[in-house]
């Protein structure tokens, strides 16, 4: 096991650093002059360009660059805003509040989607079934910051249940409705998978030993269809962490979150190339590593999976 | 209850009576059983043979009460254990029957064990959850029957999974965990038809060590007349949801009663004869949703006459308690 | 973004690849599975439903005027954010036009993007998928590290970033705008659909008539045509319809981040973002195009479905 371990972080470290240059080439080298628009109408001085240029090492080509900033993150220096702020500042306050909400949302996701999941696939064709399969229809047919807007202004604005931003603060609650949002599209996946992985393994040939073996209903439900049908669910809600603290660009915009959705789309909108690059390192380093452990406890969960 | 002192040994265990089962489906009512009838004894071997669709599955479900109704549906027939009718039992008392009276192992012991627990813990759970036997005294138990059914190693092997087995140790473990309530009545579903040659005689040999010494009533299910032979008291041999014959062991092979057992043992390769072509039985099983009138058999039956395509033929007995459900039963017996 | 391959095309892609082809008992050609599925689909009423939506929704897209005769582009400020009446019946936006005739006119941009998304998104993917899967060792492990680079980019991001630049190059005209949108859910999508193709090619490679062919000495190209492509195709085609109302999701988010489609490829999506500063007094400008997006989506997700349930052996 500790091989495999090894061997997969070996295989990750060639993905890491393709992925992290991919974008550091869309950011920094394609051709277009980076400072537009910093300096208002007018073009930039030539003392301050020449003073970006030599902070960003523009000159040097596009692996060099890549090179001496990798090496400044592993310092811990990523580097300042324009507005010479300290990035990893700035990180550092956005990043746990982007956590928070996707935990949240992978906590809501699990738990409504589960929920729902093992029920409709108990119990087969019928009302609660069908609505089941008809709201989550809806959930993924409808774009995200669509579910948001109307959540907001439904119970935000107009029954004013709920304020319709998050503080700066973050907090667990406030975050709650937010998370809702965010794995909505999620939670129905995780409920239609967990429906049909429980509606195929009922008709596994296991449970049918079970089942002449005498053993009491509910435990063949409990011991018996619960774990095997939570193979794929699991290994479904792992990988979705990742995706969701990516994608909760929309969800932090509707909600007045400041995560680092919110960073990184304003760093781009802003030419703030450094923050792009910056967060995204982060994100892929966070999305690797899980999937990695995910990958582990699979083969907790699934003993016919085990490495050597 | 279940070993009442006095109960004749010879009397059967477990009789089955006229038993008719339906599947309704999309297409159609599939008449899957229609009026099978047989039994079996302590210390008895009954092999039931027939083709994939002839209905033994289906009867031996029906035993354990493990058919999914709907879209199965009895329609009539008595199942009777000790001469109790478990068809209109309580499902409370069918289950106390299930795996104490009458147990059943399958076919694919890799698909048919839970492959996320251990072999040991599923043994256990029959142990523990059933009998309310200790942690400790389950495992011990566990180890004893995986040696009763001579897997090597047993005490290392009972925390393995079923992935880890080889096929003819899985299916050794599938009996060990059938044997753990001590049941009266085994019945085997295709126990081999997943395995080597040479382990399937094997495990053939020790289900008839276990049966001789439990004394056990054994249906063993199959569609493998050598794998029969050896190990038959009596064979009954189903077509289309019947018993189309029913004799000893012997006779059958000796002195066929009905053209469907003739056909089948005539297909038999044998080392003794050269011949250019393999037999075969022309044609296909009648498919269920639309069995032809008269004689299930005769559209492949190369003795059939006009009769047979419009009476069904009942049992004709041949004495000594074998039957045949052949208008020319007595004819094809005394053939040479 | 989560991808939506995984999850809904339960059954394993491989799974498609081996079952056997249908036989009719009786007398009478034995029925491919296409065929067959093709019987099935057209007695099931999800497929024809949502078969028929699809279909006036291509109508819509080509000959627009059959449905409106309002100028989707004429302002009128007069009748500013005005709610639906008797005259136009979604009412009128920001701008005074009337959200009706744009509702309309958008939907070639809407379905455009999501057509040519998920063709190009199938073509790339597939390709690489059963070129690696055909060819594995180290073709397969190239093709392998290359989507996981593109896997570990999160969707949303990866577009703002390509996007971002495309806007820097300031395009203009509406084909090139839907050109680089297409691109870019295609550029980040493709793994997807690699990864799915690439399993049902290596089932596929390991059956037995792969095998024969082999033996017989038909040459690569073609035993990828002939044999293995028509076997590969259904899991592969399941994801691409499904992931067509994905994408057209996915465009709706796009515009409403500002980065996606914008004027003159005026989508449903664009609308939608424009509707984000009159939300709460005009909510009629989000809702419609909302509703006609939600309708689209969902069509294409119970087509997938139904599809998916026609060709799926296991259900046989």
């Amino acid at each position: 096991m500790g091989r495999y371990v090894l061997r997969r972080l070996l295989q990750l470290i060639p993905v890491f650093i393709g992925t992290t240059f991919l974008i550091f080439f869309l950011v920094w080298a394609v051709p277009g002059d980076p400072f537009t628009g910093m300096c208002g109408e007018r073009p930039c001085p030539p003392q301050f360009v020449a003073a970006m240029t030599d902070k960003y090492n523009l000159n040097d080509n596009v692996v060099v660059q890549y090179l001496k900033y990798m090496g400044a993150l592993l310092t811990g220096d990523f580097g300042q805003t324009y507005a010479e702020q300290e990035i990893s500042e700035l990180i550092g306050n956005a990043a746990p509040v982007s956590l928070r909400l996707a935990v949240v949302a992978v906590a809501i996701e699990a738990v409504i989607g589960v929920t729902a999941g093992i029920l409709t696939g108990l119990r087969g064709r019928g009302f609660v079934d069908n609505l089941v399969l008809v709201s989550t229809l809806f959930l993924i047919a409808i774009p995200t910051f669509v579910i948001g807007f109307v959540i907001q202004i439904v119970l935000g604005f107009e029954l004013e249940i709920l304020t319709p931003t998050v503080s700066s603060e973050a907090t667990w609650g406030e975050l709650i409705i937010p998370g809702f949002v965010l794995g909505s599209l999620s939670m129905a996946y995780v409920s239609r998978l967990t429906r049909t992985s429980i509606a195929e393994n009922l008709r596994a040939d296991y449970m049918r030993t079970a089942l002449a073996k005498g053993q009491p209903k509910r435990r063949i439900v409990g011991v018996h269809l619960l774990r095997n049908s939570a193979i794929p669910v699991i290994t479904f809600l792992g990988t979705d962490i990742g995706n969701l603290m990516a994608g909760a660009i929309v969800t932090e915009g509707i909600f007045g979150i400041h995560g680092i959705g919110r960073l990184v789309y304003d760093g781009i909108l802003e030419k703030q190339g450094a923050i792009v690059t910056g967060v995204v390192v982060l994100l892929v380093l966070v999305f690797l590593l899980v999937n990695l452990f995910i990958d582990l406890m699979y083969a907790v969960i699934d003993p016919r999976i085990r490495y050597d | 209850m279940l070993d009442e002192p006095g109960a004749l040994t010879d009397a059967p265990l477990l009789e089955v009576e006229d038993l008719f089962v339906e599947f309704r489906t999309r297409d159609g009512v599939a008449k899957v059983l229609n009026g099978v009838s047989y039994h079996v004894a302590a210390g008895e071997t009954l092999a039931v043979l027939g083709e994939s669709g002839s209905g033994k599955s289906v009867t031996a479900q029906a035993i354990m009460g493990i058919l999914d109704m709907p879209p199965a549906h009895l329609t009539g027939g008595e199942i009777r254990y000790h001469g109790e009718d478990l068809l209109v039992a309580s499902e409370e008392r069918r289950n106390e029957v299930r795996a104490e009276g009458i147990a059943m192992i399958f076919q694919d012991a890799l698909s048919a064990l839970n492959p996320v627990y251990t072999v040991g813990f599923q043994i256990e759970e029959q142990l523990r959850v059933r009998l309310g036997m200790s942690r400790k005294d389950a495992r011990a138990r566990a180890v004893e029957l995986l040696d009763l059914v001579r897997i090597p190693n047993a005490a290392r092997r009972v925390r393995q999974y079923p992935h880890e087995f080889s096929g003819g140790m899985r299916q050794r473990a599938m009996i060990a965990m059938s044997l753990a309530l001590d049941p009266e009545v085994l019945i085997a579903d295709e126990p081999t038809t997943a395995l080597d040659v040479t382990v399937q005689a094997q495990i053939m040999d020790l289900l008839k060590e276990i049966q001789v010494e439990r004394k056990m009533g054994l249906i063993l299910i199959t569609h493998d007349l050598g794998v029969v032979a050896e190990v038959a008291d009596r064979i009954a041999v189903m077509y289309a949801g019947r018993i189309v014959e029913h004799a000893d062991a012997v006779s059958l092979y000796r002195n066929p009663g009905h053209p469907y057992t003739a056909a089948l043992l005539e297909s038999l390769p044998r080392l003794d004869q050269k011949g250019a072509t393999l037999n075969t039985i022309k044609g296909l099983p009648p498919s269920l949703l639309a069995i032809p009138p008269g004689c299930p058999f005769h559209p492949r039956c190369f003795m059939a006459q006009d009769k047979c395509s419009t009476d069904a033929p009942g049992d004709h007995g041949l004495g000594f308690g074998r039957t045949s459900k052949c208008h020319f039963a007595e004819e094809l017996v005394s053939r040479v | 973004m989560t991808d939506p391959s995984t999850g809904v095309t339960g059954t394993d892609a491989a799974a498609y690849v081996t079952a056997p082809e249908h036989q009719e008992s009786g007398p009478g050609k034995p029925r491919s599975l296409g065929a067959d599925a093709w019987r099935d689909l057209r007695r099931r009423p999800m497929f024809l439903v949502a078969g028929g939506i699809v279909v006036l929704l291509v109508v819509i897209a080509i000959f627009p005027s059959w449905f409106t005769s309002a100028d989707p582009n004429h302002k009128d400020l007069d009748f500013f954010r005005q709610p639906p009446s008797g005259d136009a019946w979604f009412g009128y936006d920001g701008q005074g036009r009337d959200v009706y005739a744009r509702v309309i006119y958008g939907t070639r941009w809407t379905l455009l993007v999501g057509i040519a998304a998920s063709v190009l998104t199938v073509l790339l993917g597939g390709i690489l998928g059963i070129l690696a899967g055909f060819f594995g060792r180290w073709v397969d492990a190239l093709m392998s590290r290359i989507g996981e680079i593109f896997f570990g980019l999160p969707f949303v991001l990866g577009a703002i970033v390509i996007l971002n630049l495309v806007r820097n190059a300031e395009i203009r005209g509406a084909l090139p705008i839907v050109f680089a949108v297409v691109a870019s859910i295609a550029v980040l999508q493709w793994p997807v659909a690699m990864r799915i193709m690439r399993s049902a090619a290596i089932t596929a490679k390991q059956q037995d008539y792969v095998k024969a062919a082999r033996a017989l000495g038909a040459s690569s190209s073609r035993i990828i045509f002939k044999h293995m492509l028509p076997n590969c195709l259904a899991p592969v085609l399941v994801y691409g319809t499904i992931a067509l109302g994905a994408f057209i999701s996915a465009e709706a988010t796009l515009s409403f981040l500002g980065i996606g489609l914008r004027d003159p490829a005026v989508s449903w999506g664009v609308m939608m973002s424009d509707s984000k500063t009159y939300l709460r007094v005009a909510p009629h400008m989000l809702l419609f195009p909302a509703g006609f997006l939600a309708v689209t989506v969902l069509a294409f997700v119970m087509l997938g479905d139904a599809i998916r349930e026609a060709l799926d052996p296991k259900l046989r």
